[in-house]
């Protein structure tokens, strides 16, 4: 007969409020081989766990059941405290009586019922429970950074520092991702270049560091510590061996394409590097406009290439790898104003976004840093700037506020005030936040010292009249609309999750939230894990935010990614699947679903009539076994059974509850 | 001006926002004050309180001042401001229903405006659809102002904009049908 001990936490008025909790002790008391049950307020605590190793001791328990809270938060807790007392730490069962009882049921006579019923259950399975024991893996020691922005280059500057070999998968041609394209940073003003492009050097030179532009991440398979993966390098067309990057190929290719990193405000070439300071500085071809691809004539830059690095004949090549961690850093994209008729759908010259006004203000963007509107390169006298474009807007856009525009706008204003003398930007908000360390100091004095007029309220309407647009707002503070004549219109859009972070979620198995943004393990304690372990998050991927952010939770990725890597071997979990070789008949059906490769086949001799016959059966390997139980379900013939979680024992917990 | 007793206000406008929110199907308190709506309005410029202040008010219990008002009355619902708003809440629903509410409690904010709707809807009784000419001409008559719109009249008749005659339309019966139901639903609210 087994002996079981219950203890029924109060923590603190979060269960006892709702769940008369002596009562609960009382009656599991009375349940078959219960031997000793107890409440107390906190069980997790010091006292708390003292309580539990003295019972054991005392009453010479075997078996330990608490009630309170999720497994989630402090199942390793009671673990180790059923341990330190001298029980296999698998022999605790939890019954969850707050998340799935105290917190959901207001009524405290039917919410009492539920706890009972629900250690009812608990106690009924913990007799079925066996000791098990824990097996280890070795960890593969390289990192995997996909996203070479600024929050991806810090991650793999830090983890490479440490030692370990990362290697950053970027799709782009080059590495440096937004803060390349952006001119100057809030609140110091110090050029973004400037404090980038070392960094991207410094990734470039790390021996530690291995960059793979213009790639991206196909297949990911295998689990913490040893995930395969595969990756794209796309057809780049140019031999990076051979390439020298001297340039001569893009100053004569005679096609001209839009420039995507100017926000197509400029050109650049069809074999081209996004911009002068790309790392690595090769270029690629864009087979889209390339009139070799197009049309089969041209060639030119083959013909120029003084070392013969154009290969036209370049494919997709696709490479696989070994990763111990992987550190998500894919970055933003920029909100698409176009669901706006009453901005003009997109369609006016002249309304512009944040990251184009950045290119305008940019020395080395399509107008080398003279301010001047798109439509006929004027230079703007009034510009108006309005916030939350696509923020704040559940009806067109999104819910959440994007965190940077109040900054960035403010920053706008005051680049317009310093490089056009006798401008004036106005800037319609709804809210100024600006809760960062120099950034109220910041807004003041773009406000006074740069004189930008802010204006409360949303604008309702621009539209064309002459060569001007007409903005019309209300001043909400003064209750009167208001309308502005200006040259040139910023929209401070959203930033929003990148078009297929849904796609690289999937591949990754990580989740994200209702707008596509990586959701972390939890969102104060764990804010750079994802779910998933070994997969790490930095940078805007995970929500908007602004660069001083992203390098910090940068530097906590790459912190949660040193600190698996430093193990020499990873303890994996006990609750695994086993196979039941006599009554496995071999199907594999079991092999083909599991997700992790942990089955194999393996063949056994049994005696059949007085002959030894051979024959294929499954075989579980534990250290690959994440005990998802996916297999269990499979199996036909029931002979697969996931420990911790036997058949045995959720039928008793069924019995428990419903017989 | 004299302070607005918030607590008191709260309480007393409780049940008339109670209304107009059913009614409307909109939740004022929804609102984040942007005034997108009032910026787009067509006619926020003649209003006493512009769309956003109406649903400041409505926030903070000042319902009677509301339906008091002369903007709920100017509001032509031509839904600019439902069709822009970033909370998809409606403005116009509630300007509507804040009429509604305004009519039951006896204010109309502007004989004029009372005038107009009135004949508004006897000419659409009795023909089952406006009488443009005949609804001018009976409106500046009732406002003694018989020759305001006089002077457009020829060129409009003569760009065939405007009918010496009314057009009645066929199944007339169905809209008066509409109208008796309409008047008993009022009577019954009342």
């Amino acid at each position: 007969m087994r002996k079981v001990g219950v203890f029924v936490c109060h923590c603190g008025s979060n269960i006892a409020g709702t769940v008369d909790v002596e009562k609960v002790a009382q009656e599991a008391a009375k349940f078959p081989n219960v031997v000793f049950a107890t409440d107390y307020k906190y069980m997790c605590s010091e006292p708390g766990q003292q309580v539990i190793k003295d019972a054991i001791k005392e009453h010479n328990l075997d078996r330990v059941v608490v009630a309170s809270c999720s497994p989630r938060m402090h199942e390793p807790t009671f673990r180790r405290c059923i341990q330190t007392g001298g029980l296999n730490p698998y022999l605790l069962e939890m019954a969850n009586i707050r998340e799935h009882c105290s917190w959901v049921h207001p009524d405290k006579a039917k919410g009492t019922v539920k706890a009972i019923d629900l250690v009812r259950k608990a106690a009924a399975k913990v007799v079925k429970n066996e000791p098990l024991q824990k097996s280890s893996i070795n960890i593969t020691k390289r990192a995997l950074v996909i996203g070479g922005g600024i929050a991806g280059i810090q991650v793999a500057l830090d983890i490479a520092d440490a030692g370990f070999p990362v290697t950053i998968v970027e799709k782009e041609p080059t590495i440096g991702g937004r803060m390349a394209q952006i001119d100057k940073t809030f609140p110091t003003l110090d050029c973004s270049a400037c404090i980038l492009t070392p960094k991207m050097v410094d990734a470039a030179q790390h021996p530690n560091i291995e960059i793979i532009s213009y790639a991206e991440v196909d297949k990911v398979e295998g689990y913490v510590g040893n995930f395969d993966i595969t990756i794209r390098k796309k057809a780049r067309s140019v031999d990076m061996n051979k390439c020298t990057g001297c340039g001569t190929c893009w100053e004569k290719c005679p096609t001209k394409v839009d420039s995507e990193f100017d926000m197509q405000l400029g050109k650049r070439k069809a074999i081209y590097t996004p911009f002068p300071q790309a790392v690595p500085n090769k270029p690629v071809i864009d087979r889209e406009h390339c009139l070799k691809f197009k049309t089969g004539k041209c060639g030119i830059c083959e013909k120029v290439c003084p070392t013969g690095a154009v290969d036209f004949t370049m494919e997709d090549e696709l490479i696989t790898q070994q990763y111990g961690a992987i550190v998500v850093a894919t970055g933003f994209d920029q909100f698409d104003h176009s669901v706006y008729g009453e901005y003009g759908y997109g369609k006016y010259p002249d309304v512009i976004t944040g990251l184009h006004f950045e290119r305008l203000v940019n020395a080395s963007g399509p107008t080398m840093g003279k301010i001047k509107r798109p439509s006929d390169h004027k230079v703007p006298e009034t510009v108006v700037f309005i916030k939350c474009v696509g923020s704040r807007d559940e009806a067109k856009g999104k819910t959440y506020c994007s965190r940077t525009c109040c900054m960035y706008t403010a920053k706008h204003a005051t680049l317009m005030a310093e490089k056009v003398k006798g401008s004036k930007s106005y800037i319609f908000y709804m809210d100024v936040r600006t809760p960062g360390k120099g950034y109220e100091e910041f807004y003041k004095r773009t406000q006074g010292e740069y004189g930008a007029q802010y204006i409360r309220g949303r604008v309702s309407k621009v539209y064309p009249k002459g060569d001007k647009l007409v903005v019309r707002g209300e001043d909400s503070l003064l209750g009167r609309p208001v309308e502005i004549e200006a040259d040139m219109v910023v929209l401070a859009s959203a930033m929003v999750a990148r078009s297929d972070a849904g796609d690289l979620a999937r591949t990754l198995g990580i989740s994200y939230d209702k707008d596509n943004f990586f959701t972390e393990a939890h969102p104060k304690l764990r804010p750079v894990e994802t779910h998933t372990a070994g997969v790490f998050l930095a940078g805007a991927c995970q929500g908007p935010k602004d660069i001083p952010d992203s390098v910090a939770q940068a530097g906590a990725a790459a912190a949660k990614a040193i600190g698996l890597l430093a193990k020499s071997q990873m303890e994996t979990e006990a609750t695994v699947s086993q196979v039941d070789e006599s009554r496995c008949s071999g199907c594999l059906l079991c092999k083909s679903i599991c997700p992790y490769k942990a089955i194999d086949v393996k063949i056994i001799a049994e005696r059949v009539g007085g002959k030894t016959v051979e024959r294929q059966v499954a075989s579980v390997n534990k250290s690959l076994c994440q005990g998802c139980g996916a297999c269990t379900v499979a199996c036909r013939a029931g002979s697969l059974n996931l420990l911790g979680f036997t058949n045995e024992q959720i039928l008793a917990e069924v019995e428990a509850v419903c017989l | 001006m004299q302070p607005i007793n918030l607590t008191s206000a709260l309480a007393a406008g409780k049940d008339l926002v109670a209304k107009v929110q059913t009614a409307s199907g909109v939740d004022v308190k929804a609102c984040y004050q942007c005034g997108k709506c009032s910026a787009g309005c067509p006619v926020a410029f003649a209003m006493d309180y512009t769309p956003r202040q109406v649903m400041r008010m409505l926030q903070l219990g000042l319902a009677e001042e509301t339906i008091k008002s002369r903007a709920i009355w100017l509001c032509a619902q031509c839904e600019t401001c439902s069709a822009r708003c970033p909370r998809s809440l409606e403005p116009a629903k509630v300007m509507e229903a804040l009429r509604i509410e305004a009519k039951r409690a006896g204010f109309e904010a502007d004989d004029e405006i009372a005038t107009f709707n009135e004949k508004f809807l006897r000419s659409v009784a009795s023909n089952g659809r406006v009488f443009e000419a005949g609804l001018i001409v009976g409106y500046n008559m009732a406002t003694v102002q018989p020759l305001k719109d006089a002077g457009v009249a020829p060129s409009m008749l003569a760009k065939g904009k405007l009918k010496l005659f009314p057009s009645k339309i066929r199944g007339r019966d169905v809209i008066n049908r509409m109208f008796t139901k309409a008047e008993k639903m009022e009577a019954d609210n009342k």
